[in-house]
């Protein structure tokens, strides 16, 4: 059943996709004086407004394929294409202007204030000061900073995590269609962290980026992602979904790397609104729809599991952030998830 | 004191002579050290070699170095530049090259990813964020400098090098010591001076936390 409903999804991708924004195309970097591939011969394409998670382990190239795009690393051979045109078609200037760029340590310029650091791509491909002023302020408000308060402060007046809020609104100054993150959230708290992950899930919702996002941390790959490149020793192991890494690991790398025997963990990343049967669909009666259990589209099954255990139901209604009825859930569908040890792991 | 007092013209003199010195001395030596402190802090292999030669500059004795000097530059205010100019490279060098590499990496690689080319990144980033300690290094050689140039007394080169050099040559201990309080005067205040601009240019990195 979920395999059905994964190939559906799968299907209708199929027929009208889109342009990819990001491709790289037999890409391989070989730093001099080493004998091995830090990236080794990488053909990947990334579709408009995807959240691509590079995950693996240190050493394993996910920060060089990243750093590759906006050439802060220069590729050995291969290419890779934003929109159509090779990378090296483009001044590397104007081509890191146009990419939206955040890093671990964030480094915000500590001389300016808020709004100048935000400012600073703007200013350069010359938009005016109107203009600028407005799209400050508007980015303030979508990283949860208001303008009143924060603009005119100095980066060491501001916590780690306001300081990557910044550096994120940053980023995003002149509208690029492209972001990288490069391990954005590593230095924060893990309370933080987590309220960042939250709000950049919120965001990447209205903007609808497409965003490379590096990380070595699992559970943030697992929540963030669209789909995950895992990388091992410059290879792309597996590049797939949150929930096929889970439900089909490619090996026994990937099932350990994302703990694919943990059921309930694997659950608790997985949302309500991926395996969800939609409303379109024909449904058998639904116990009094608003009286009994529901669900919202971005619960986690974990979460739904509970309720199927305490509510005794065996399927709920999921709604939209509006309250309306979009679809429903069976019990069997989260048991058939969970069999055999690890998350889905019939075919 | 009343010696200084009823020879003011002549004390004043050899001090505005003396700071005019220490002023080009700085002036040119600058023009040099900024350059060359850039160079040496982006191109790692240029350090070690020009950190060196520098070093060894700057353990030549002052007056050792006016002797090679004066042969190809006679005497005057000429070779006595020559000698500041080359003592301030070492202090200059080295500091402008600790305050570029002090810069956090992180924000250098941010504003390499935001698309600035060299130029932007140097005097929208690297050079306000260097400027604290640059100034700190043209504090240490201004004094550095006050205290060198009595030596232009040795090569007619003015200053108040002169006024130590012949009232010490006619036993005048009164001149002798008019010298001595200028120089520590002038010492003193430049290093206010410096002191204060060195503030003034960290204020925005001092901002109330």
């Amino acid at each position: 059943m979920i395999s059905e409903a994964v190939s559906n999804q799968q299907a209708a991708g199929e027929q009208d996709r889109p342009q990819p924004v990001i491709v790289f195309e037999d890409v391989s970097k070989q730093y001099p004086g080493t004998a091995s591939f830090a990236v080794d011969h990488v053909s990947l394409a990334v579709q408009p407004g995807e959240l691509i998670v590079l995950l693996g382990p240190s050493g394993c190239g996910k920060t060089t394929l990243m750093k590759m795009v906006n050439r802060l690393i220069e590729l050995t051979s291969g290419w890779i294409y934003i929109n159509g045109t090779p990378i090296g078609d483009v001044p590397v200037n104007a081509l890191r202007r146009s990419i939206g760029y955040v890093i671990q340590n964030v480094g915000l310029f500590p001389h300016m204030d808020v709004a100048r650091n935000i400012a600073v791509v703007p200013e350069m491909v010359g938009w005016d000061k109107a203009r600028i002023a407005t799209r400050v302020e508007e980015l303030l408000g979508l990283v949860g900073l208001p303008a009143t308060e924060f603009a005119k402060r100095y980066p060491r007046q501001l916590s780690g995590g306001q300081q990557q809020r910044v550096g994120l609104a940053r980023a995003m100054a002149a509208n690029p269609a492209v972001m990288l993150m490069d391990e954005p959230f590593a230095a924060i708290d893990s309370i933080t962290r987590r309220r960042l992950q939250d709000e950049l899930i919120r965001i990447q919702r209205t903007v609808r980026k497409t965003i490379l996002f590096v990380t070595h941390d699992v559970e943030e790959a697992l929540r963030l992602a669209d789909k995950i490149v895992v990388m091992r020793e410059g290879q792309v192991v597996q590049y797939d979904t949150p929930l096929h890494l889970l439900s089909r690991p490619a090996d026994d790398f990937v099932a350990q790397l994302v703990g694919a025997d943990d059921v309930l963990r694997g659950l608790s990343l997985i949302d309500v609104g991926t395996i969800m049967q939609p409303l379109s669909q024909p449904l058998p009666a639904v116990s009094a729809s608003g009286a009994g259990p529901n669900l919202q589209l971005h619960s986690n099954l974990r979460y739904a599991l509970g309720l199927f255990l305490t509510s005794g139901a065996e399927r709920i209604v999921v709604q939209d952030e509006r309250g309306a009825a979009v679809g429903q859930i069976s019990f069997a569908q989260v048991r058939h998830l969970s069999v055999g040890g690890h998350v889905g792991a019939e075919e | 004191m009343s010696y200084i007092f009823e020879n003011w013209d002549v004390v004043f003199g050899y001090t505005l002579e003396h700071l005019s010195l220490v002023g080009q001395a700085l002036a040119i030596a600058l023009l040099f050290a900024l350059p060359v402190g850039v160079a040496v802090s982006r191109v790692r292999w240029l350090a070690t070699g020009v950190l060196a030669v520098l070093g060894i500059i700057y353990t030549v004795p002052s007056l050792a170095l006016l002797g090679f000097l004066i042969p190809f530059t006679g005497l005057g205010s000429g070779t006595l530049l020559i000698a500041l100019v080359a003592y301030a490279q070492v202090t200059l060098v080295r500091n402008i090259t600790l305050a570029f590499n002090g810069i956090d990496p992180a924000v250098v690689e941010a504003a390499k990813g935001m698309g600035m080319n060299g130029w932007q990144r140097l005097y929208r980033v690297e050079f306000p964020l260097a400027l604290p300690v640059i100034f700190a290094g043209v504090r240490v050689t201004v004094l550095l400098l006050v205290g060198l140039a009595t030596i232009g007394g040795w090569v007619a080169a003015g200053g108040l090098g002169r006024l130590l050099y012949t009232s010490l040559k006619t036993d005048d201990l009164n001149g002798v010591l008019a010298a001595a309080l200028m120089l520590s005067l002038l010492a003193i205040l430049a290093d206010q001076l410096f002191r204060t601009i060195e503030r003034f240019s960290r204020r925005d990195l001092l901002v109330r936390p």
